[in-house]
């Protein structure tokens, strides 16, 4: 006999796995996008590459507890990996170019985890970080592979299964990078609702006691970071296949510390908070600072103030809070 | 031998701005537990105040470095009270968030105020010239730092060692609830620790103004250097954070001077590996 009280959780364990109606919501507005907005299908893509690497944060952060500033160096790493792909090693066919970038970004992530996973708290934090300046010195100094500060030029892309040709007006960047995210999401989702990702949340709220039921912390935490290093390098790699250009800033701390504030803003740990920061960060950021990057700082470090000690939660958190007000009044 | 030399004179220099600076983060974080990544603000801040002092309103180069201390330090006093505080007992994402929205508002902030460009600082007439020693002339800028920096690190040493105020310090980081229990106002020692290491790192700024120029980056791209001292030193450890800023000065120094191509890779990897070695950095008591 189980007691009733555990049943109920073990229903509603099972039960978050199923696909709420609401869920699907980003997707039907990413195609009605595709169709209303189709002049700014540039910025479109951006945002959905944005979302997936902002996804592949929200894991290890969000879900995991691994606080980083240096997510950015898988993302570079998928992005370079693409890049030399097609332009040294003459591989130009799209989604094996992009399970290839993954599959060493994955690597690396593997690699430096292994070693920064060890450490917590504020050394962590400093590992991560030297992590990305490491490989931003790596691509910086390695001029000859990667073009150094003038980033790596000249790359071309196959149409992707043959068929659709990168057009000019963006649409087939488009529908491709959508195709990759949701796909990624699918996956992403799959995770975090199976056993292992709950152990993650375990270990999140309570190392010790996840030590204590003899759950193997560390494996755990490796697995995520390389599975998150993957997809964040799928995420850079798809940026480079769909602009035929990989710059410096792919690799920058400003990369890293950007897509964090946008997990954040947006609503850290509930897999949804990248559909809803990453869009308001990017188009907020096209409107505000082409005139005067500074100002735009400002206004982020301002907000990201005024979430964390006001809003917890960021955007979502809001809504949470909203629903919660008119359940209890009926 | 001259170039040994030199390589360990400037990376001496370096090292003691790098322990001004960095010393206050590592009791800030000891102490709180706080993870303040606003913390190289305080010495951009303090870079700037100098160049201020001096240019604007012709304050000699002591007296500004003084009174730049003290601006910084009341600034962290100040955002200590109102903001840091209700943060104490958050989650370290929170803490890292906060922090960095601060970095961006006080990058924004300078850059409004001074322009993006590098404040250019005019070093005193009796630091600019060059120092006689054992036959050698050793920059008398670089001799003023290692002379202020070791009398800052001797008077901090004397003061937390030898001072009632040290002992309470030392207390706390030691056993914040026994310490509580005692009688020691843990609440007032915060917002005087962390004013005393944001002022320290404002004077930090301020002194090492010449070899780190004020530009409105600076928070940011100094940081990962501020961290590894405090990490490769272990938190809260003064002898442990000196130890590393030594080394970290001399190492990047000599990895400049003799391998050039290599840029800052070489102080990274030494720093992983260290860390691999022993994950609560060289004098810490706990990972």
């Amino acid at each position: 006999m189980t007691d009733p009280s555990s049943k109920g959780a073990i229903d509603r364990l099972v039960g978050a796995g199923r696909l709420r109606p609401l869920e699907l919501l980003p997707w039907a507005v990413a195609v009605g996008a595709y169709f209303l907005f189709d002049s700014y299908l540039a910025l479109g893509s951006q945002i959905l590459i944005m979302v997936l690497f902002a996804l592949s944060l929200d894991l290890i952060v969000g879900y995991a507890g691994i606080v980083t500033l240096g997510h950015a160096a898988f993302f570079g790493v998928g992005a370079y990996a693409a890049g030399i792909l097609a332009r040294h090693g003459g591989w130009s066919e799209p989604i094996s170019g992009l399970l290839i970038s993954g599959a060493v970004a994955g690597a690396v992530g593997l690699a430096s985890g292994f070693i920064v996973l060890r450490t917590t708290g504020l050394t962590l934090l400093m590992l991560t970080m030297a992590t990305g300046a490491m490989l931003f010195e790596l691509a910086n100094k390695a001029g000859g592979i990667t073009g150094g500060a003038d980033g790596l030029q000249g790359i071309a892309i196959d149409p992707v299964l043959g068929l659709f040709r990168f057009d000019l007006w963006g649409r087939t960047t488009y529908l491709y990078s959508l195709a990759v995210v949701f796909l990624c999401w699918l996956f992403a989702r799959r995770l975090v609702h199976s056993p292992f990702g709950r152990s993650l949340v375990g270990i999140r709220e309570n190392v010790q006691r996840m030590h204590a039921i003899g759950s193997p912390v560390f494996r755990r935490m490796l697995t995520i970071y390389g599975i998150s290093a993957t997809m964040a390098g799928i995420a850079g790699a798809l940026l480079t296949q769909t602009t035929q250009f990989a710059a410096l800033k792919v690799l920058s701390f400003e990369m890293s510390g950007e897509i964090l504030v946008m997990l954040i803003l947006g609503g850290v740990g509930r897999l949804y908070g990248a559909f809803l920061g990453v869009p308001g960060f990017m188009i907020a950021q096209d409107a505000i600072a082409k005139t005067d990057p500074y100002n735009w700082f400002f206004w982020i470090g301002l907000m990201l103030v005024l979430v964390v000690l006001f809003v917890r939660g960021g955007i979502l958190g809001i809504c949470d809070t909203i629903i919660a007000r008119i359940r209890r009044r009926p | 031998m001259n170039v040994l030399v030199s390589i360990l004179f400037d990376g001496v220099a370096y090292a003691m701005i790098l322990y001004v600076i960095s010393v206050g983060l590592s009791v800030t974080l000891g102490l709180m537990g706080f993870a303040n990544l606003a913390h190289g603000a305080f010495a951009m801040i303090g870079g700037y105040a100098l160049t201020s002092l001096m240019n604007r309103w012709g304050v000699p180069f002591l007296p500004a470095v003084g009174a730049t201390f003290a601006i910084v330090g009341l600034i962290g006093a100040l955002l200590e009270r109102a903001v840091y505080r209700r943060l104490y007992g958050a989650g370290e994402l929170d803490q890292v968030m906060l922090t960095i929205g601060l970095v961006f508002m006080s990058m924004a902030l300078v850059s409004f105020a001074y322009g993006p460009q590098p404040q250019p600082v005019r070093l005193p007439e009796w630091l600019t010239g060059q120092i006689d020693f054992l036959g050698r002339k050793f920059p008398t800028y670089r001799v003023f730092l290692i002379g202020s920096g070791g009398a800052i690190i001797l008077g901090l040493w004397l003061g937390l060692e030898r001072t009632r105020f040290g002992a309470r310090v030392r207390a706390a980081v030691d056993n914040r609830r026994m310490a509580e229990a005692v009688g020691i106002d843990v609440d007032r020692l915060f917002t005087a620790t962390f004013a005393l290491g944001s002022g320290l790192a404002g004077a930090g700024g301020a002194l090492g103004a010449d070899i780190l120029a004020p530009t409105p980056t600076y928070a940011i791209q100094h940081l990962v250097f501020f961290l590894i001292v405090v990490a490769v030193g272990g938190l809260g450890s003064l002898k442990g954070a000196f130890v590393a800023a030594l080394l970290l000065g001399i190492i990047d120094n000599g990895g400049k001077y003799l391998f050039p191509e290599l840029g800052a890779f070489f102080i990274y990897a030494a720093m992983m590996a260290l860390l691999l070695w022993r994950p609560a950095g060289l004098f810490g008591r706990r990972a």
